[in-house]
């Protein structure tokens, strides 16, 4: 259960992002994980609200787009999709290959509530 | 790149995304890894071994696989050729570095409680107890378990992880991520294989390659004494790798780091 761990991290780089920005709190935030990170996008899902609690993201929602797996072959040059315990690729069948979507666990974008700025007259 | 998921970002431009400061919602691009604080922290210990010029190595494997028999091991073989010390995680319990310490060399116990892996900090942590004057080689033997440990960076230049023969040959397309991860890959145990005929080590190696992974795959047996010679070439071969790069002021990052991910993120 190393999501926590992972959901932990997220909400400190999220927080330290609303803070450079001078935000009062977020409302959304996107991140991208694919199969080959090691991280399940449900557990990760679940742990949000745990690690979030009392921070700047409490009541941000976590979307999580799930990255599908993509090779490219180092032998044909051809790029196809995948299954995480076969990157082999799917034109030739050789196992050359290389990763080029689906390891990522990415912190995409973070939509923010800003503070209302007074403007002096 | 593409200019609708914002994977265009590089360092150069990104201070543009970071622009929209206005009251109401903004939306901020970031594409940074989520374990860019892990990530940073191990890049600082690797930094620390490779101006000491150690090879860190990372050992990584199921529960009673073989892992410190391995060390023992090798211990016995290597100490007077090498400057060793070892780095042990286990979630309780002293025992595994007091095992390596009666093989004479030093080593440091981290008891991570209920965490289910080492990260970078719990490392550095652990180095800032050790004397690593005349070392050359850091073993750090990750915690039992063939899921967390691979996603975590720890600093170390390359991954080790065992597979002992009474697990079952189909284990690295069962743990896909961990094998991934692999720069060698030991099948252990060796000496009980006899014992065992549904486990067959072409099968593993099989199944590693369809991870397109190019790994050595190596069999051994640590307390019979068979095949060793075979993996202390190995670590020979690294630690004159890890010179090389030492001496021309480069170094080597473990595949723990997703090469899709760094194609994607703006902060390498």
């Amino acid at each position: 259960m190393h999501e926590l761990s992972i959901a932990q991290a997220l909400v400190e780089q999220v927080a330290r992002i609303a803070g450079e920005q001078h935000a009062e709190y977020a409302t959304r935030i996107r991140i991208r994980v694919g199969p080959l990170s090691g991280v399940e996008a449900e557990l990760l899902a679940s742990a949000f609200p745990i690690a979030a609690a009392g921070s700047l993201a409490e009541h941000a929602r976590l979307e999580i787009l799930k990255a599908p797996i993509r090779v490219r072959c180092q032998t044909c040059g051809a790029e196809s999709e995948a299954a995480a315990n076969r990157l082999l690729c799917g034109a030739c069948g050789d196992w050359h290959t290389q990763v080029i979507s689906g390891d990522e666990l990415i912190l995409e974008s973070v939509e923010l509530e800003m503070k209302e700025v007074k403007e002096s007259v | 790149m593409c200019d609708t998921c914002g994977c265009n970002l590089t360092p150069g431009n990104r201070k543009f995304a970071y622009k929209p400061v206005e009251p109401g919602a903004t939306t901020v691009s970031v594409l940074q890894n989520l374990l860019k604080k892990n990530d940073d922290q191990a890049s600082h210990n690797r930094a620390h071994f490779d101006a000491r010029g150690i090879l860190a190595v990372n050992l990584m494997s199921s529960p009673g696989s073989g892992k410190t028999a391995l060390l023992e091991a090798t211990i016995r073989a290597l100490k007077n050729e090498f400057g060793l010390a070892v780095i042990e995680g286990d979630l309780e319990t002293e025992n595994d570095a007091e095992r390596i310490r009666a093989q004479g060399v030093p080593a440091h116990q981290i008891v991570t409680g209920t965490a289910c892996h080492l990260d970078a900090h719990l490392v550095h942590d652990a180095l800032h107890h050790m004397n690593l004057d005349g070392i050359d080689i850091l073993f750090i033997e990750n915690v039992g378990n063939l899921v967390c440990p691979a996603s975590f960076d720890l600093g170390q230049h390359a991954n080790v992880t065992l597979l002992s023969v009474t697990e079952g040959d189909d284990k690295p397309a069962k743990y896909p991520v961990m094998f991934r991860a692999a720069d060698v890959v030991l099948i252990t145990k060796t000496d009980l294989l006899p014992y065992l005929d549904d486990f067959d080590p072409a099968r593993s190696e099989m199944h590693v390659r369809h991870l397109a992974n190019s790994a050595p795959v190596m069999q051994l047996s640590a307390r019979k004494d068979a095949g060793m010679e075979t993996w202390f070439n190995w670590l020979r071969q690294q630690l004159a790798a890890q010179r090389a790069r030492v001496n021309s002021g480069t170094t080597r990052r473990p595949a723990i780091q997703a090469d899709g991910a760094r194609l994607h993120t703006s902060n390498i």
